[in-house]
């Protein structure tokens, strides 16, 4: 059984009051994610990905479709306070911009206390401390240094690394990582990336990456989505699209990325 | 490769703020020839600051503190340190040297058509100026870079990114420049768009408008693409140079690979090879680091490297400056 099942997916916004207008954001969107499977969700911006993972986390209600987390209906989570619980342990997030995700005016602690909170720990028991402090080592940061810091204090990259240590301590099934890396300078990408692989090798969490960087899902997943103007336009392994893809946008996509190791021979061809 | 453009020879460029002096680009020596180069680092390590002493455009609190900068033109040799910001700007810029500033595009008065763009830059070189005479150049500089003449009469909130890149690189060419710097001109770009833009400044070579091209960026596969030689800064100074093919085939400094290897691009070489990263972050300019700069960061440090500072030396066609390359 799939962990998390998307089946026929759409959300249609509405703006504007008098004037209606109406944006079909997700497209009959369906796909699975197995126990233990990393996989990424590539499209340009606008072209749905976010809403997607945001309904996934049940941030947004979608227009229509269903969604299956171990077989069991989103919906039916949000049901009662306990089942809630439950699934914001089992589903975790990360997302883009590690400076929106802290309130400037609290410690770091506090994001690590609410995770302790989730497991039914009290942050002040010395077994609360202990499981923070190991979490943290396992996203490669010092316990000592990073502790009592507020967040301007820390490097984008640090604060990203405590959003994972989060999931070292609430050991979730599904991590929803929506552009985790991008607002992380190049050189300390690779950590934040390898820190994300370590997770899934020892608790075999599943991973929905969701990224515009075509290199990064090539690198990370075992499977890619490719996102089009709302609708899922091609599935398939890293190395399967990358050798042999099928759908103009990501023939496009693949062609215009820079190559490392590679030069172009097709520059001086291409049409201005 | 052909004749010299511009030497730089132990320039030293520092930031003044209050009593600190912000060692933005310290003892950088650098030919340009009839090529194009690729300046790689992250973000302070001092890429742009050494545009700006290429050009010997010194705004305070920038302050030129040692060094020489020659421009050869025509046979001569010219000492742009010695000639002041008034005189640059009439007979050098534009004309010799001219640069893309980086978000050039992006800082495009919105109210004012591009012509009249052309018209202000060309009043601050010329006295005079024949108006149709230019607007005629110009429509030909747009066509030959692949847009349309109209163009130029359209506002820039009419353009799309790559057309108000394109725009900007042709207005930085008009008077044929020998030497171009563009500054990040892909990085606000979309991939698609980016490669068009990347494709527009080859071709200004390809097409003899310009003679050589400083490529500034933190983007090593896009070097990789339009370099002939790559040099790499880092904390104001450069470390290492070669030819792109030898640098990414065979990187030597310990903060090259490290860049490299922290790339991840679609391709087959990159799962072979893993990802690492660099820890820590560059240097306070201010209080760099004794010895050599990347040694807090480095993961193959030696005893001697916070003691001494290692000199960038030849090694065949490569220049390094890492002590693991030194014989002692």
């Amino acid at each position: 059984m799939a962990l998390l099942e998307v089946r026929n997916l759409n959300k249609i916004y509405e703006i504007g009051i008098f004037r209606k207008k109406y944006i079909h954001a997700v497209k009959n969107v369906s796909f699975s994610i197995k126990e233990g499977e990393i996989v990424s969700l590539v499209g340009e911006s606008g072209s749905g990905k976010t809403t997607t993972a945001k309904i996934i986390l049940g941030l947004l209600k979608p227009t229509s479709g269903e969604i299956l987390f171990e077989g069991k209906n989103l919906q039916e989570y949000f049901t009662n306070i306990d089942t809630i619980r439950e699934l914001r342990r089992k589903v975790h997030a990360v997302f883009q911009d590690p400076f929106a995700s802290y309130n400037p005016f609290y410690p770091i602690d506090r994001v690590l206390h609410q995770a302790i909170r989730l497991i039914g720990f009290d942050p002040a028991s010395p077994e609360a401390k202990e499981l923070m402090e190991e979490a943290l080592r396992n996203v490669g940061l010092d316990p000592k240094s990073i502790l009592g810091k507020y967040p301007h204090q820390l490097s984008g990259g640090e604060k990203q690394r405590i959003m994972v240590a989060r999931c070292w301590l609430l050991m979730p099934k599904l991590i929803v990582a929506d552009e985790p890396v991008s607002m992380i300078d190049a050189s300390t990408r690779g950590g934040v990336i390898k820190l994300f692989e370590k997770l899934r090798k020892v608790q075999n969490t599943s991973i929905l990456f969701i990224t515009h960087d075509m290199g990064l899902a090539y690198y990370i997943s075992d499977k890619i989505l490719i996102m089009y103007l709302g609708e899922l336009v091609e599935e398939g392994t890293p190395d399967e699209i990358l050798s042999n893809p099928k759908h103009d946008y990501t023939k496009r996509l693949i062609e215009s990325i820079p190559t490392l190791y590679k030069k172009w021979e097709d520059l001086e061809k291409i049409k201005v | 490769m052909g004749e010299t453009i511009l030497e730089l020879r132990d320039t030293k460029a520092y930031y003044i703020i209050e009593k600190n002096f912000v060692r933005a680009v310290d003892g950088v020596s650098l030919e340009i020839k009839d090529e194009i180069i690729g300046i790689v680092g992250e973000s302070g390590s001092g890429k742009s600051t050494l545009s700006n002493v290429m050009l010997m455009s010194i705004k305070r609190p920038l302050t030129f503190m040692g060094g020489s900068v020659k421009l050869y033109t025509n046979g001569n040799e010219l000492e742009l340190t010695n000639i002041n910001r008034e005189e640059l700007q009439k007979k050098i810029w534009g004309r010799e040297t001219s640069i893309i500033p980086q978000s050039a595009m992006n800082a495009l008065m919105p109210t004012k058509r591009i012509r009249s763009y052309i018209l202000d830059v060309m009043k601050s070189h010329f006295e005079e100026i024949d108006e149709k005479e230019i607007i005629e150049k110009a429509i030909n500089r747009f066509e030959e870079i692949g847009i349309s003449g109209e163009f130029i009469n359209r506002y820039p909130f009419e353009l799309s990114g790559g057309m108000k890149q394109r725009a900007v690189i042709a207005v930085a060419t008009l008077l044929n420049p020998r030497l171009l710097i563009a500054d990040e001109p892909t990085s606000a770009l979309d991939v698609a768009t980016q490669k068009m833009v990347l494709k527009t400044i080859k071709e200004l070579k390809d097409k003899k408008i310009v003679k050589s091209i400083v490529f500034i960026t933190h983007d090593i596969a896009t070097v990789r693409q339009i370099a002939d030689k790559m040099v790499v800064m880092y904390a104001g100074k450069i470390i290492e140079e070669g030819t792109t093919d030898e640098m990414v085939s065979e990187p030597l400094h310990p903060y090259t690979k490290g860049l490299l290897f922290s790339v991840v691009t679609p391709e087959p070489e990159v799962k072979r090879r893993g990802i690492t990263y660099i820890p820590g972050t560059p240097p306070d300019l201010i209080n760099p680091p004794p010895g050599c700069r990347f040694h807090p960061r480095c993961p193959e440090r030696m005893e001697i490297c916070d003691k001494e500072e290692p000199l960038l030396k030849n090694i065949n066609q490569r220049r390094v400056a890492c002590f693991l390359y030194e014989k002692r």
